[in-house]
């Protein structure tokens, strides 16, 4: 187990190490980084003012160095906008990211994993048909579609639900299913396929043979065997929807990371476009090593066995 | 004389594909008796219906397969026509099956020691202490070795042997009048597999259990069973003592399976006796006999007529022409 | 007379039949005709389309479309914040989807399945090498790599393609290298080795076609998700530049007038998002399960 984890860890150094340099090098070597690196408006004074500061003359694997230098103290550059250090300001939006990603997989996971579950004990019957058209429907329909739609209907028809802002429970009820959506459809295939799988299994069997009610034999011998690859999906999706939710929180007004990358697009305010992307990465790759130790806790196999 | 413990008459049952487009008989017209601490052997080929014979008895086939006619006395009541909530109480307390591959068998996620103190719990009610030490006792009675260890084991730490004797528990459990075992040493190591047919013949006699040994073996079969019944395309084609059956087979089938079993000796001058052809494709079967095409004692009214069951000596009755009274 | 009619009615009969018949089989018929229709719109744009995309009449602005009080039929679908035609910009909208989403499908695939070839058939630092990027860039979801290159090489309709290509090649790469090793086992393979063919003849005539199925398959799957996040990024501003019609682009534009109930601003363009996302999505499954069973992992 433990060789697993050290070499897990390897890996996920690797992939950090390698994504500060894909943008390092993309910010380098194809965008004039001293341009995107000013503040918009500047006089050329002050480009080449910045391009002596950030030692863009040198070679570039010791500006490699020191922007990996700058970043591991924690410096991601200033916002233009904000006129506050980029990592404060990440920090300080990333608790309502988080939440509304909680929520949209809480709700994904309410949503698919009974449906999943259902359409695989009902296989090829009524409710596995509409299992299929719901999964079809949720992994086609993009994200701020499904929530522009439900401004619609439940803002502006029915004036049901405030449309953007945060600060109440009504305020994310509209972005979480939005958002969690398409994540809903995933977890329900996966689920219905995982549980398909398991429910032809020789054990399954078995405990059929052995005369136990159905029931029994659904709840507790294929549901948590079923449930093993949907719950690792689920990890790592958390970290995406945190992520993709970029479109969501520019639709519903939500100030998350999300949001925060929009406004950096649209202020050109690169250091917190640089800086959204590279902290995102960075979540990404830790939450994937974290799920893959937890696999190996809960599984038995992978915890006696490697 | 007592009446037997299972008794199965003319029962088919039968696969439906493409929407009762297809149907496929996987079982044909197949009648049997077994009476209580005996042992019978169900030998053919795979595709035979040999397991589906035996989820039959069990009454738990796939969706596509149906159930088409016969009956099924065990213990002198038709399981056949037995509600769903009945069925389950038979199955596993009073019929226990035992499957060909252990590791797939058991349920990676649980302890060994859960799954066979689950049928204790589930029909006898008992609370979890004392299922635990039963199954500690069952554990024992397979011949595990230190099973209060064991208890607590997953299956993925045992090895193959051991996982089949905790199978081998899990059938014991409730102290059932007959167990199924399909092909239970197939997976097995040679070396093992001698140890598990010597635990099985134990237990069999210390717990009055009838067996129904379902192989493709001839030599288990000899050694084991009481009994043994020939399928070939879903029908018993002979069934007999075995001592009969391997002395004086009626039917060319059963013939031909005894002498493909390779011998050693006769200076390895033998070339080892195969069967011709191939076995049938069940959706679509010759006319008449099914074994026809393969046989090397056909008849023009085998390829025309389906022969019926023939005694060809004491309780021993073979599906063929040959056997019939005055064919000779 | 007679004869004619009945001969009609046969041929009809037989069409008919036929339709059936692929219908019985799973065959997609909707949304393949879906996405002819699409790429015939696409193609054909100008001729179709009644209004210029790019230009409006300001007085015109916000009418609803047609069916609608205040509509009127010189602008069926209604128009847009500027005055411009909605149907005119969803037609010549099909038009940046589908070529945009096609080339970089392609850029994509092409990229993904050599470097997935050399990546599984060649092994050794190569493979580490490829595997531990692809690994890498796989961490970062699609979308926020797609707005950092976006917003480091400025928007314009190529450089998305080669954004998106440069994106998504991973997906193809981690597949095609995935089956190249199981390829390499075949004896096909091996007879080849024994008789001295040289690597790169192998990987061209005996990998490349037998990974051509998945690649095929992948690129149908990958074709929707390509088309969403062109859409969402044009909705973020970083996609093809205005004034050029791209169904992403009218959504952000459409949001705008979502509180003032401007509704087919906003459900036309996204219901044509869908339209072709479900369509292609549909093909793939067809396909996937099709073109080999054993790819229903994917």
């Amino acid at each position: 187990m433990k060789t697993y984890i050290l070499r897990r860890l390897g890996y996920s150094l690797i992939s950090l190490v390698l994504l500060s340099v894909t943008i390092f090098l993309f910010v380098r070597v194809t965008g004039d980084p001293a341009v995107l690196l000013v503040e918009p408006g500047a006089s050329k004074a002050d480009v080449d003012a910045l391009r002596a500061q950030l030692g863009l003359d040198r070679p570039l694997w010791e500006q490699y160095v020191a922007f990996v230098r700058s970043l591991l103290r924690g410096d991601f550059g200033q916002s233009f906008y904000y006129r506050t250090p980029v990592f404060d300001l990440y920090l300080s939006r990333l608790p309502n990211s988080l939440l509304l990603a909680a929520c949209a997989m809480a709700f994904s996971l309410l949503v698919g994993i009974p449906t999943g579950i259902l359409a695989a004990v009902r296989v090829n019957r009524w409710w596995d048909s509409v299992g299929k058209i719901f999964a079809l429907l949720g992994l086609s329909m993009p994200a701020f579609w499904v929530g522009l739609v439900m401004i619609l209907f439940f803002s502006v028809y029915l004036g049901w639900l405030p449309s953007s802002g945060s600060g109440t429970a009504a305020h994310l009820v509209m972005p979480a299913v939005a958002l969690g959506w398409y994540f809903a459809a995933a977890h329900m295939r996966l689920t219905r396929s995982s549980m398909l799988e398991v429910l032809g299994s020789e054990y399954v069997k078995l405990a059929r043979l052995k005369g136990l009610p159905e029931a029994l034999v659904i709840a507790k011998h294929a549901f948590k065997n079923a449930l093993i690859p949907v719950l690792t999906l689920a990890g790592i999706n958390l970290v995406i929807m945190v992520n993709v939710a970029v479109v969501v929180e520019t639709v519903f007004a939500w100030p998350g990371i999300g949001r925060l990358l929009y406004e950096g697009i649209t202020f050109r305010d690169f250091p917190v476009v640089q800086a959204t992307v590279l902290l995102g990465g960075a979540m990404i790759v830790a939450v994937n090593l974290v799920v893959d130790v937890l696999y190996a806790v809960i599984d038995p196999r992978i915890r006696y066995g490697r | 004389m007592t009446p037997p413990l299972l008794e199965i008459r003319g029962l088919s049952t039968r696969y439906v594909a493409a929407r009762g487009a297809r149907v496929m008989p996987a079982v044909e017209d197949v009648a049997l008796t077994l009476g209580a601490g005996e042992t019978l052997g169900l030998v053919g080929e795979s595709g035979s219906g040999k397991t589906t014979l035996a989820l039959t008895i069990m009454r738990l086939l796939p969706p596509a397969a149906r159930i088409v006619g016969g009956e099924i006395l065990f213990e002198g009541r038709n399981l056949l026509t037995m509600p769903e909530s009945e069925m389950r109480r038979v199955r596993g307390k009073r019929i226990a099956m035992i499957l060909q591959d252990p590791m797939a068998s058991l349920n990676p996620l649980f302890t060994v020691g859960d799954q066979v103190a689950e049928p204790i719990r589930v029909h006898d009610g008992a609370p979890r202490g004392s299922a635990w030490t039963r199954a500690r006792d069952l554990l024992r009675a397979v011949r595990i070795p230190a099973p209060e260890t064991r208890l607590g084991s997953y299956p993925h730490q045992m090895s193959g042997g051991m996982r089949q004797r905790v199978v081998g528990a899990i059938a014991l459990a409730c102290e059932p009048r007959l167990i199924i075992a399909d092909e239970p040493t197939t997976s097995l190591d040679v070396t093992i597999q001698a140890q598990y047919l010597r635990l099985l013949r134990d237990l069999q006699r210390e717990h009055g259990l009838a067996l129904v040994f379902i192989t493709h073996n001839l030599g288990i079969v000899a050694r084991m069973c009481d009994r043994v019944a020939v399928m070939y395309a879903g029908r018993i084609v002979e069934s007999g003592p075995v001592r009969d059956i391997f002395d004086a087979a009626a039917h060319p089938y059963t013939r031909a399976l005894l002498d493909s079993i390779p011998r050693l000796g006769n200076g390895g001058a033998r070339r080892l006796a195969a069967i011709d052809g191939h076995p049938p494709d069940l959706a679509a079967l010759p006319p008449g006999c099914a074994f026809h095409p393969r046989c090397p004692m056909v008849r023009d009214r085998c390829r025309a007529e389906a022969p019926p069951e023939f005694a060809a000596g004491p309780a021993h009755t073979a599906r063929c022409w040959l056997a019939a009274p005055g064919a000779r | 007379m007679a004869v004619r009619a009945e001969t009609s009615r046969a041929a009809g009969l037989t069409l008919a039949w036929r339709f059936a018949a692929l219908r019985a089989n799973g065959f997609p018929l909707i949304p393949i005709t879906i996405l002819a229709v699409l790429a015939l719109v696409a193609v054909f744009a100008e001729a179709l389309a009644p209004h210029d995309p790019e230009v409006g009449v300001l007085g015109e602005r916000f009418k609803p479309p047609a069916w609608q009080a205040g509509g009127s039929e010189r602008y069926l679908l209604g128009t847009d914040h500027l005055g411009r035609d909605v149907l005119s910009r969803l037609i010549y909208g099909a038009r940046v989807s589908m070529v945009v989403g096609l080339a970089a499908v392609a850029f994509a695939g092409t990229l993904g399945t050599a470097l997935g070839i050399l990546s599984g058939y060649l092994g050794g630092w190569v493979d580490q090498v490829i595997m531990r990027v692809t690994d890498a860039w796989l961490a970062l979801p699609g979308l926020t790599f797609a707005i950092f290159l976006a917003a480091v090489v400025g928007p314009s309709a190529m450089n998305i393609v080669i954004i998106l290509g440069a994106v998504y090649w991973t997906r193809y790469a981690r597949v095609i290298r995935g089956e190249v090793l199981s390829l390499k086992e075949r004896d096909f393979v091996r007879l080849a080795i024994v008789a001295n063919c040289s690597k790169w003849t192998i990987m061209r005539r005996h990998i490349l076609p037998n990974v051509a199925n998945s690649a095929v398959v992948l690129g149908t799957l990958m074709l929707g998700v390509v088309i969403v996040t062109e859409a969402s990024l044009s909705f973020l501003g970083v996609g093809v530049p205005p004034p050029q019609p791209a169904w992403g682009l009218m959504l952000a534009d459409g949001k705008k007038g979502l509180m003032a109930g401007y509704w087919w601003l906003t459900v036309l363009p996204g219901s044509c998002i869908m339209l072709m996302v479900l369509s292609a999505n549909l093909l793939g499954d067809w396909l996937r399960v099709k073109l080999d069973p054993q790819l229903r992992q994917l």
